[in-house]
């Protein structure tokens, strides 16, 4: 049997915040921020992500190894992100023509 | 023990439980599946095998004269590269080997999830029947690697059903690597700790991260592909915005894993057959196990040296240069530990054995020019040429297809209870090693001299080379078609085989052969490390068999 | 020989639980492994939807004004109502698994039912925005036509470009004439139907797990620690929302205020 129940209390409150963040999100977005759109938008959104999976996900009170999957799973996918903009970014930094 | 008794023990294992069709199309026994999976790979293994066949009977003589129009040449390397990568090398240890050892070994009664298990036979199945429709119909040309823009804009033949064949024999992969990483962490037999696992398990663990974090990009990069074909939305065509290169990226980043995915389980049966037959356990246990997971996940570091030529920027060159010689430190540890076991060993040169040292020998010299390959400085001379043709067979068929017709021969008796005739096993390892280097060797020299992959036409001046080669296949193709039957013919008329007639350590050399239907009579308690192998033991386990 | 006969555990105890699998030796390690077997699965859709992420970060680097461009047809409210309403489903998908762990069989049912309705509602308004970029031909491969799109079309979704916009052209239109740009829009199109497409297929079979979950619940299959299930189907569903969270900024908040 689980160990752990969440409390309604929680649910709700992670849920209010989660509602808080979406309008902070859209708010913030109509706000001349310049360069720092992507990453406000982003962070809100990784705040976002993070309350679901710590909390209605349970990993918060799950196994390690749970944790170890949900993790490996974001460190994967920002390994194919990387790598691959590490081309597209680096294209150019030369004065050969395709380099 | 007597005729009858015999008789009795073995009514009850997986094979004969039950009899009907139905309880084979819908078990969940994995040992059952395994079988299945078997059947269907080696059906896959024969028809890339035809295909090679015919390319090499071309590439006899420097015109195209045998095959009707370069275009056929071109469907019959593409099918041969999607068979021999996606419907046989990929599932074959995994799916065969994998499947019916894993539980075994560590002590369960199945895998974590033997519905998913036979789903994904189901899905192969399916995956592979379209790729028999696509190959009926005409094939594709373009390539197993299905490069944009020619894949997505030019071709002329069925580049989406070829693709979809691919995308659905991937969620097959899928289940099967989830079914080993779940089975690994929770169902352990009391006692058996990660550091008691064989390494077996921690090969087809590590082989299952790739799995599981890879083959979904494929999937991507395909379904892109097929919208890009049909849509023409020009993803890949830069004159709409797009870029090919971001397919190379995306089908890379598997499938550079993807020959990790093929190479991992061979290391893992090659270190379940040194120790036995060297009888000494084997060095390094440590290392080759964190050097399993090390080589998947350094795996998934390199794909861009695929690429260096494509028109990858020269600084992510670079950085993917570097990584790739990276990844060869773990692969290297493996060949000195394999090499350090052997030494004072009392050496039995039986089929399963001849088949690992082979592997050993023809997986290092592969290994070795592959860290010539990362070096973009050699590699912008050799890409596209025969260098990197023999460069991934020497892995691939050296490697990867010795291990497993090692594995073979050596579960042989405990998947069906049967011995197989051991001069025609140590005939065939001889032939395959014989037949192997005659095939591929030129082609490395045929490389670094300048002839292209992929062109059924080429220069006189390497036909000598090319017909060597072609020699070396047909010496090869015997080396596979001998198993084959002696094999099946074992089926009925080989010895039948004990329990454990290797005398081999191991929670699935401790149960019958064939198993019975839920693999233990009683759950094992692990109490001792894997590979207790010692040669004062085999002395005396061999003065016992002559009893 | 009793043993090899049923093939059961040794263990008796585990034998009179219906819901205990052969294989496993007791129900504790039967959801430890269920609920792995779920985290392994949702890394798969990570690397899967990844793909796509990474196509997009590409393009959108690569396009950026076009993609802002293409993003200003988007209905920003509309899509943050959206996210609102996935959200909220996710709190009654929490909910119904707790209500699972306490063995509260109605109320599992009706926050599994609240689930679906409000996974609907979703897949309604999407259907909605969907139908309303066909009609302004922003649909890449159907009926694409950037002129039409740029010239608007009766829909008011769209949202106007300050009048001081660089970007407004001569004559009336909105945009500079440049091709280009509209087939780098197409781009934009195509992948904001693609990973939302996507996302609303695992929406829709995750309607039919949480639809069969709750019918099963109702008639009292899953019980006690059997509700394996509904834990298992909550982590597919909040990994849905989690995927939009991240596609709603993306898409539709690339920059909708921008002058």
């Amino acid at each position: 049997m689980r160990q752990h129940i969440v409390s309604v209390r929680t649910n709700v409150t992670i849920f209010l915040i989660l509602q808080l963040l979406l309008v902070a999100t859209v708010a913030l977005a109509y706000v001349p921020l310049g360069k720092m759109h992507l990453t406000t938008s982003l962070t809100i959104a990784v705040a976002k992500a993070v309350l679901i999976v710590l909390y209605f996900m349970h990993i918060r009170w799950s196994r390690k190894l749970n944790w170890v999957f949900a993790s490996a799973s974001l460190v994967w996918f920002a390994l194919l992100l990387a790598l691959t903009m590490s081309d597209y970014l680096t294209r150019d930094w030369l004065p050969i023509p395709g380099k | 023990m007597s005729l009858l008794q015999e008789e009795r023990v073995r009514e009850r294992d997986y094979l004969t439980s039950e009899y009907t069709l139905k309880s084979w199309l819908l078990t969940t026994d994995h040992k059952r599946i395994g079988l299945m999976y078997m059947v269907s790979i080696t059906f896959f293994f024969f028809i890339g095998g035809a295909a090679a066949t015919l390319m090499r009977l071309e590439l006899m003589t420097p015109k195209g004269d045998i095959l009707h129009s370069p275009d056929a040449y071109n469907r019959l390397f593409t099918m041969h590269g999607i068979v021999m990568v996606f419907f046989f090398l990929i599932p074959s240890i995994p799916a065969v080997l994998g499947n019916f050892l894993l539980p075994l070994m560590i002590g369960a009664r199945d895998l974590a999830f033997p519905r998913l298990n036979l789903l994904s036979w189901y899905i192969y199945m399916i995956g592979g029947l379209v790729a028999l429709f696509v190959l009926i119909f005409g094939g594709i040309d373009t390539g197993w690697t299905f490069y944009t823009p020619f894949s997505s804009m030019f071709s002329n033949t069925m580049v989406v059903p070829a693709a979809a064949s691919v995308f659905i024999t991937g969620f097959s992969s899928i289940l099967t690597g989830m079914n080993i990483i779940v089975t690994t962490h929770t169902m352990r037999a009391p006692g058996m700790t990660w550091f008691r696992l064989p390494l077996f398990v921690w090969g087809h663990y590590a082989t299952s991260l790739i799995f599981v974090l890879g083959t979904p990009v494929l999937a991507i990069s395909l379904a892109l592909l097929a919208a890009e074909r049909l849509l023409h939305l020009g993803i890949f065509d830069p004159a709409l915005g797009g870029d090919p290169i971001l397919f190379q990226h995306l089908f890379w980043f598997y499938s550079h894993p993807a020959v990790y995915i093929m190479v991992l389980p061979g290391m893992a049966v090659v270190s379940e057959i040194v120790p036995c037959f060297a009888r000494r356990p084997i060095f390094g246990y440590k290392f080759i196990a964190i050097s399993s997971l090390a080589i998947a996940v350094l795996s998934f570091f390199v794909w861009g040296h695929h690429m260096f030529v494509s028109g990858q920027s020269m600084y992510g060159g670079m950085i993917f240069s570097i990584l790739s010689f990276l990844v060869a430190i773990p692969s290297g540890i493996k060949v000195f530990n394999w090499t350090a076991t052997l030494y004072k060993g009392s050496i039995r040169l039986d089929t399963p054995m001849l088949y690992a040292l082979g592997f050993i020998g023809l997986f290092t010299i592969g290994g070795l020019t592959g860290l010539m390959l990362a070096t973009m400085a050699i590699d912008v001379h050799v890409h596209d040429t025969y260098f990197i043709v023999a460069h991934f067979h020497y892995i691939m068929v050296g490697g990867a297809v010795m291990a497993y017709m090692g594995g073979i021969h050596f579960w042989w008796p405990k998947m069906t209870g049967r011995m197989y005739p051991e001069m025609m096993g140590k005939l065939s390892a001889l032939l395959v090693f014989i037949g192997f280097h005659l095939t591929f060797f030129p082609q490395f020299i045929l490389g670094y001299l300048g002839m292209p992959r992929r062109y059924f036409e080429y220069d006189p001046e390497f036909q000598v080379l090319n017909v060597m080669s072609t020699a070396g296949a047909s010496i090869l193709a015997v080396g596979y078609v001998l198993p084959l039957v002696y094999l099946l013919l074992s089926l009925k008329i080989g010895p039948i085989a004990g329990p454990n007639p290797w005398n081999a350590t191991g929670l699935e050399w401790q149960t019958s052969s064939p198993p019975p239907p839920h693999n233990f009579d009683e759950t094992p308690v692990v109490t001792v490390g894997p590979y207790a192998y010692s040669p004062e033991a085999t002395e005396e386990a061999i003065n016992h068999e002559r009893d | 020989m009793s043993a090899t006969e049923t093939g059961a555990a040794q263990e008796t105890t585990t034998t009179a639980d219906p819901l205990l699998y052969h294989h496993f030796d007791d129900l504790e390690q039967q959801n430890d492994t269920s609920i792995l077997g779920m985290w392994a699965f949702l890394a798969t859709e990570v690397m899967f939807f990844g793909g796509l992420f990474v196509a997009y970060a590409l393009f959108r680097h690569q396009h950026w004004t076009a993609f802002v461009e293409a993003s200003r047809f988007q209905n920003v409210m509309l899509g943050a109502v959206n996210t609102s309403v996935l959200l909220t489903s996710s709190l009654t998908m929490a909910m119904a698994v707790r209500s699972s762990h306490l063995n509260q069989r109605k109320p599992v049912v009706w926050y599994l039912i609240a689930t679906m309705v409000l996974g609907s509602a979703f897949l309604g308004i999407k259907g909605y925005e969907y139908h309303a970029h066909y009609e302004e031909h922003l649909a890449p491969g159907v009926n694409w036509d950037w002129e039409k799109a740029k010239t608007h079309g009766e829909r008011s979704d769209y949202t106007e470009p300050p009048k001081a916009s660089p970007l407004a052209g001569a004559n009336g239109t909105r945009y500079v004439s440049d091709p280009s740009i509209g087939e780098k829009a197409k781009l934009y199109y195509f992948l904001y139907f693609f990973m939302t497409g996507l996302h609303a297929f695992h929406m829709v079979i995750g309607l039919i797990a949480v639809g069969l979950i709750a019918y099963l619940a109702q008639k009292n299959w899953v019980s006690g620690c059997g509700a394996t299930h509904i834990e298992v189907t909550g982590l597919y569903w909040h990994f849905i929302d989690v995927i939009w969270v991240f596609l709603y900024p993306l898409l539709y908040l690339i920059e909708p205020g921008r002058s």
